[in-house]
């Protein structure tokens, strides 16, 4: 046990270390909070889809060789995020039709251009970490740190504040707007901040298990809550506490950061389904 | 100056009429009842007035300052979905948002007030119970109380009363009529009970299959006699 004390001490020596769990954990803070709203508006799936879309958009960054990626892969989500969350229900297209055309394409398109464009020797391993995050969340720059630092308190300020409104445009948008609540701006605020949050945790764990950082915390959350805002706080800390654990984890057993943090959080489902299950059957 | 003016106005959705040549004006504490059978547009017009809703012609004017934000509202049904988790005093403070403007959060004078709205529906002590486990009848008061929250100056009810057992649709009509009466809030009703509408409003507006049969006064109506084959004379009652 000392040994393994004395191993992450060591690590957490490393100021790399130090940022990655700083990040991790503030990214995975805000997925899960957003992740509360995403699911109750039957969009679970807007995180895989946004992610396919920064996927190709990382991928236009590598080609062309842009240094700061974040430039093009930021609004470029950000705009898709938009088109996808405020088209409605009034669009020929349904929204997770709509989803699904956009990211398949993405994906497609993304995957394209590193074969064939790509000056690295190493395509499929630029194409894994990409999807899968591997371990980049130990190499972030300075820069991406305090980028994503900001950005997640500003998400987390913006949540806070608007919480009420938000609440009420999920939970019933006619009658939110009938009463004089612009749905619509609270919509449009939901999807750039699900863009932001998703870029920062592309670091994280990759394209492919985004969705898990949003949907995890919150689904487990509502096995066993009932109030929105029990709900909200308990997908916030089951997010905290899975992606701490997830970290320690990878860096004792070095494992992948990305897909060890999403283990975690599909025990802590578990335990909560089981927990609701028991609970339920009391009443 | 009339509170909310239809003038010439076509109901539907995207090309598809469903009411022509609405017209109708109330003023300031009107009581108006909108009856008609199922499908007429009823629903549609309170969405219309609401801006829920595009007319497909004709114009929606509201005058005396009346803003959105001082509108209540009863939707017919709320599409909740059935693992949605919030408590019912969630949901009635939620009625309260349109007076925060910027203010992220309830003031403990909104609170108070949302508790009294529950007290008057009769379910403040479901306060922290979660609204999808409750019954249909219950969730309508939740809804109703949520509505009277929001209403400053106006209340747009559509079918107040479906789901509720015949006790608590006296009480609630009961109430709606003193919410008019004492405070001074204009009340747009819906109502399939003409017999009900006739009791305590004071303007009818009776939408038929393709276009409005009257408006007026509820004395005129009922002399009118169009609404005969509905109401039950006052004798055999
Ligand atoms: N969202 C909608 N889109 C298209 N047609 C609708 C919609 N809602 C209602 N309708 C149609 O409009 C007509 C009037 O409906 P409604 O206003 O709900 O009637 P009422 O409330 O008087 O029973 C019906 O024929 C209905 O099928
Ligand atoms: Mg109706």
């Amino acid at each position: 046990m000392a040994e393994l004390f004395d191993k992450l001490y060591t690590y957490f020596q490393f100021p790399f270390v130090r940022y990655a769990v700083i990040v991790a954990v503030l990214v995975s803070l805000c997925a899960s909070m957003l992740g509360v709203i995403l699911v109750l508006k039957r969009f679970s799936f807007i995180g895989d889809g946004l992610s396919h879309v920064a996927f190709g958009a990382m991928a236009i960054a590598a080609v062309t060789g842009l240094t700061n990626n974040m430039l093009i892969v930021m609004p470029v989500t950000v705009i898709c995020a938009i088109l996808i969350l405020c088209t409605g229900q009034n669009s020929k297209i349904k929204g997770d039709a709509s989803i699904a055309i956009i990211s398949v394409s993405s994906l497609a398109l993304g995957y394209l251009l590193y074969n064939v464009f790509s000056t690295s020797s190493n395509v499929s391993g630029d194409v894994c970490s990409t999807l899968f995050g591997a371990s980049s969340i130990l190499t972030l720059k300075q820069s991406d740190v305090w980028i994503s630092i900001v950005m997640s308190v500003v998400v987390i300020v913006l949540f806070i504040f608007f919480y009420n409104k938000i609440f009420s445009v999920t939970f019933d948008e006619n009658f939110a707007c009938a009463t004089g609540t612009s749905a619509k701006l609270y919509n449009l605020i939901v999807a750039v901040i699900t863009a932001v949050i998703i870029v920062l945790a592309m670091n994280l764990v990759g394209s492919l298990l985004i969705s898990a950082l949003i949907i995890f915390p919150s689904l487990s959350a509502m096995r066993v809550f009932n109030t929105f805002k029990s709900v909200t706080v308990c997908a916030v800390i089951n997010s905290v506490v899975c992606t701490s654990v997830g970290m320690i984890i990878s860096i004792l057993a070095e494992t992948p950061v990305g897909a060890t943090i999403v283990a975690v959080d599909a025990v802590v489902f578990i335990i909560y389904t089981a927990v609701g299950r028991i609970a339920g059957h009391k009443k | 100056m009339a509170l909310l003016t239809c003038k010439d106005v076509t109901l539907g959705y995207e090309g598809m009429v469903v009411t022509e040549n609405v017209n109708f004006s109330i003023k300031h504490g009107d009581y108006l009842c909108i009856v008609g059978e199922n499908g007429s547009g009823k629903s549609t017009l309170m969405k219309t007035i609401l801006k829920l809703v595009n007319p497909l012609k004709g114009e929606i004017i509201t005058g005396d300052g009346l803003k959105q934000k001082e509108i209540g509202y009863l939707p017919q049904q709320t599409m909740v979905q059935r693992d949605f988790p919030a408590s019912v005093s969630e949901i009635v403070l939620s009625g309260y948002l349109n007076r925060c403007g910027l203010r992220p959060f309830y003031t403990k004078g909104e609170k108070r007030l949302a508790e009294d709205n529950m007290r008057k529906m009769d379910i403040l002590d479901l306060k922290d119970q979660c609204y999808r486990e409750l019954s249909g009848g219950q969730q309508q008061r939740v809804l109703l109380a949520r509505a009277l929250c929001a209403a400053k100056k106006m209340i747009l009810l559509d079918e107040p009363v479906s789901g509720l057992d015949p006790k608590v649709a006296r009480e609630m009509y009961e109430l709606i009529y003193k919410l008019n009466k004492e405070d001074g809030i204009t009340v747009v009703m819906i109502s399939h009970d003409i017999n009900e509408a006739v009791r305590y409003a004071d303007k009818i507006l009776h939408i038929g299959s393709n276009s409005p049969l009257f408006f007026g006064d509820t004395r005129d109506y009922v002399k009118s006699g169009i609404a005969d084959s509905f109401i039950r004379t006052k004798e055999a009652e």
